[in-house]
């Protein structure tokens, strides 16, 4: 099986090599990233409305550079991304879906610059939080991970919502999406251990308690592995979900006690996602067999409201601590 | 007279420089010692920084790998410099770079002055402390150990291991008895000139270059042979985690730091600028007597070190996720499951809620929806009713309720017509409390106005899937609280065993009795009904012995008299 994984991983790294002529680089300010520093790295198309808070939330964290594809965008999201002084930005207008979403672009990017880097893999719709983020910078994370001697940092991926249909409030670039996005499911996640990549494969939320109550194994994966000391032999596998080579995905404690854990706050669901719905499901990009997909499409053109009345409210890290989405582990 | 500080350095020189200019202006003589891994450039820039300070010198250097000698070497070194260049110092206090003083100097000086001849260094024998990493303690000072544990892991354990097979020992010299304790210590120039100046110290340095770790027992040892009296505890507060690694401190200890009491914490986070702004601007005039107090510290560190190693019991999530066998138990609180209970009583629910204020649901488990309690669709914890969502995944609906409802007892009902995957990791789990009234699933059955022929399947069939529940049930495995009686049994007195499930569930509530019990279904008939299961052929036999006479009576007079307040 090792042995399988092996090739599984050199062919992943092969087909990224080979995608590599797909991207362009509009800007290309890698020169400025020093040893040490904290990348992030992102495909993004039309995302010009979040990607300021987006910048700002994971700067102020210690990211110091961005590497960022842009698939297309049409919005203004390529020019307000070239104009920031610590982003690298690539175009391409080839096909999300065939680049395995976006992983093969950022593998390859990963292997030429994140090598013996921390890397957080992270789309433009996500926020990481994790115990006492907002007093400790990402480096003295990753400096107290170095010193345990772990590679890898899990996180959950939360939905976060409105209270009422989604279109009943307006974003506005820059805004915090959780003044508008202030509630989540706090206990119906439901995870079991992939037997091959041992990634914890974990599922719930507003997605599965709403559209895919009939049909769960559809149901969309909420655990990521989003922060990793690359090395240019590393790749993820399905998005930032699992990695290879898999002691990546080991980011639980399995005898019992609890490692330190993050969050990615999904902000997904602001009021452009019913517009984005309907292209998405025209453009077939997002999933293997998007046909499956179409009604979990038309829910969300339908501008849902995800609420009820045993949602919870967002209060901060500490009460998802509390509440067992997260844990500092040993990190006091 | 003073205190000198020896301060060893390795990286973030900056601050290293911060705190020393804060000890120096205080009057405090130091001696620095950078390692020789730090760069000769950076390294004399650092030098002519701190040129302006009259009471600093640097020692020379050495390689200070963690676990070895050169710590000790280095330490040996700047203490001598020490004794011989700032002959007023009586205390010599071991620092490093990444140490911060928590309270004003003035507070150390005065401390140390009323206690001149005390040294502060922990020290214990080797079967006394329980902080050892890895299983080495005493074979730390009997077996030798060339190999470097950071960088050779592989043979350092080879080597180790090679020693224990042939039995390979070392002898301790001198009859000298290895102590072990923190590496930050505080000791007066009597003791540490009599260790330095030791005409033996060749054969004592000879032995200790090759034990494991000797900078937390060179001194920690020979301090036992020479001092007058020894406090065996460290000023410096300096914790470790779960794996032996130094804890950091970071902004947001600052108030913890302040409670602690202590004079010097490590390890400080460089770009904690919060902490250093905070304790080197020292108030000269907040004069604080108490004794230093990590206890406090110590408590949160010992509860974190439990979460790390026990964890929250019942909960998962992405960095939690036991194995079976290390976790005890699927949930994280008690719950009651009751079988056949609602298929006898009319009212069971309602009544059981009342009886014990604890949360009582339907059957959680049906096959059309989880039945929670007041028919609400969506449980804490946004837990939907789904049965497509649970059954895709039955232990983790189970474990999510039980968590997202702690603090709150949970009740739920049971039968052969549920789901039945989640039996085994019911019956395995020491927080469930199982009460079972075997055939009860017959009566709604008898009740039911289906045709005899289905009635005659559908009881084969339960019968067969609750035999085998009762089977787990009775299994060596279980580690539930299980009661099971016949139904027979049951309506005979069924007083005594409600009595007894909700003692257990609410024991402070109904201490007089029960104040009233729930409706019995009238089984006139029942025994008739079961004989003529028995005459088509099938066996019922999990409700017990109801002969076909002698019930109908005895349930007629039930009927008029229903059971009543005790």
């Amino acid at each position: 099986m090792a042995y399988r994984l092996r090739w599984k991983r050199r062919r992943l790294l092969w087909r990224s090599f080979r995608k590599r002529r797909q991207l362009s680089a509009v800007i290309d300010r890698t020169a400025a990233i020093r040893p040490g520093a904290i990348l992030a790295f992102s495909t993004v198309r039309n995302e010009a409305i979040r990607l300021p808070f987006f910048l700002d939330h994971h700067r102020k964290l210690g990211v110091d550079h961005f590497l960022i594809v842009d698939n297309d965008s049409t919005d203004g999201t390529r020019e307000y991304l070239a104009k920031q002084s610590d982003v690298s930005l690539w175009r391409t207008p080839h096909s999300y879906r065939l680049s395995r979403f976006g992983v093969d672009w950022l593998t390859w990017l990963q292997m030429r610059h994140g090598h013996d880097h921390w890397c957080l893999t992270v789309d433009a719709d996500e926020i990481l939080i994790y115990p006492f983020h907002n007093t400790r910078p990402l480096s003295a994370l990753t400096n107290w991970l170095d010193q345990q001697g772990k590679v890898s940092f899990g996180a959950l991926m939360l939905d976060m919502y409105p209270k009422g249909r989604l279109s009943a409030q307006t974003y506005m670039a820059g805004d915090d999406p959780r003044q508008i996005l202030q509630w989540f499911d706090s206990g119906n996640y439901l995870i079991q251990r992939h037997e091959v990549l041992n990634n914890l494969w974990i599922q719930g939320g507003p997605r599965a308690r709403l559209f895919f109550d009939r049909n769960p194994v559809r149901a969309p994966t909420m655990g990521k592995v989003p922060l990793i000391k690359w090395n240019r032999r590393y790749a993820y596998v399905s998005s930032a979900h699992s990695a290879l080579p898999r002691r990546l995905n080991h980011v639980y404690d399995t005898a019992g006690g609890e490692f330190a854990s993050g969050i990615l706050l999904h902000t997904k669901f602001l009021h452009m996602i019913a517009e984005k719905s309907e292209e998405e499901k025209q453009r077939r990009e997002h999933f293997e067999n998007s046909s499956l997909y179409e009604a979990y499409y038309d829910s969300l053109a339908g501008d849902p409201d995800l609420w009820c009345d045993r949602s919870t409210r967002y209060r901060g890290w500490r009460h998802l601590e509390a509440l067992g989405l997260m844990s500092r582990g040993t990190w006091l | 007279m003073s205190v000198g500080i020896v301060m060893l350095v390795h990286t973030a020189l900056g601050r290293a420089e911060q705190v020393a200019r804060h000890w120096s202006v205080a009057g405090c003589p130091l001696v620095i010692h950078a390692d020789v891994s730090v760069p000769n450039k950076t390294y004399h820039a650092f030098q002519k920084s701190m040129s302006d300070l009259p009471n600093v010198r640097f020692s020379r250097r050495h390689r200070c790998e963690w676990g070895t000698w050169g710590l000790v070497a280095a330490s040996q070194s700047a203490s001598e410099m020490m004794l011989k260049e700032f002959p007023e110092v009586r205390h010599v206090y071991l620092t490093s770079g990444a140490c911060l003083p928590l309270r004003p100097v003035q507070e150390l000086l005065d401390y140390l002055a009323v206690r001149p001849l005390t040294d502060f260094i922990e020290s214990a024998t080797t079967a006394d402390v329980p902080w050892t990493i890895g299983g080495l303690d005493a074979e730390r000072f009997t077996l030798r150990f060339p190999f470097s544990w950071r960088k050779n892991r592989y043979l350092f354990d080879r080597y180790v291991a090679l020693q224990r097979r042939i039995g390979m020992k070392r002898r301790i010299p001198n009859g000298i008895v290895p102590h072990m304790g923190s590496q930050w210590w505080c000791l007066t120039r009597q003791t540490l000139s009599a260790i330095l100046s030791d005409p033996e110290r060749g054969t004592y340095d000879r032995y200790f270059s090759k034990v494991w770790i000797p900078d937390e027992s060179y001194f920690q040892t020979l301090a036992r042979q020479y001092s007058h009296q020894i406090e065996s505890r460290s000023l410096t507060l300096s914790k470790f985690g779960y794996q032996g690694k130094p804890h950091i401190f970071y902004d947001d200890h600052l108030q913890l730091l302040r409670r602690s009491d202590c004079f010097v914490a490590r390890k400080i986070w460089p770009q904690a600028s919060r902490l250093y702004d905070a304790f080197l601007t020292d108030e000269a005039g907040a004069m604080n007597r108490t004794e230093p107090n990590p206890a406090k510290i110590d408590r949160i560190f010992a509860k974190a070190v439990e979460r790390r190693t026990r964890g929250r019991p019942g909960l998962y999530m992405q960095s939690r996720f036991p194995v079976e066998s290390r976790e005890n138990g699927l949930t994280s609180s008690k719950y009651s499951v009751f079988q056949g209970f609602s298929a006898l009583f009319e009212n069971f629910e309602p009544w059981l809620a009342r009886a014990t204020g604890a949360r009582v649901h339907g059957h959680i488990f049906a096959p059309e929806r989880a039945e929670f309690s007041d028919g609400e669709v969506v449980m804490n914890g946004a837990l939907p009713d789904s049965a497509a969502l649970r059954d895709y995944n039955p232990r983790a609906f189970l474990a999510n309720l039980i968590w997202n409802t702690r603090g709150e007892r949970q009740c739920f009902q049971f039968s052969p017509r549920d789901n039945q995957d989640i039996n085994w990791d019911i019956a395995k789990d020491p927080n469930a409390q199982i009460s079972v009234i075997s055939g009860a699933w017959s009566v709604p059955l008898f009740k039911s106005n289906q045709d005899f022929a289905d009635i005659r399947r559908d009881a084969a069939l339960l019968q067969q899937i609750e035999s085998k529940h009762l089977e787990i049930l009775r299994s060596s495995w279980t580690k539930a609280r299980v009661r099971i009686w016949t139904m027979a049994e049951f309506i005979e007195a069924p007083i005594e065993p409600l009595q007894t499930i909700i003692d257990d569930i609410a024991p402070h509530t109904t201490q007089r009795g029960l104040s009233e019990v729930p409706k019995m279904i009238d089984l006139t008939g029942f025994g008739q009904f079961l004989q003529n299961l028995k005459n088509q052929g099938m066996h019922p036999y999990l409700m017990g012995n109801f002969p076909v006479s002698h019930d109908l009576q005895d349930t007629r007079k039930n009927a008029r008299k229903p059971y009543l307040v005790r």
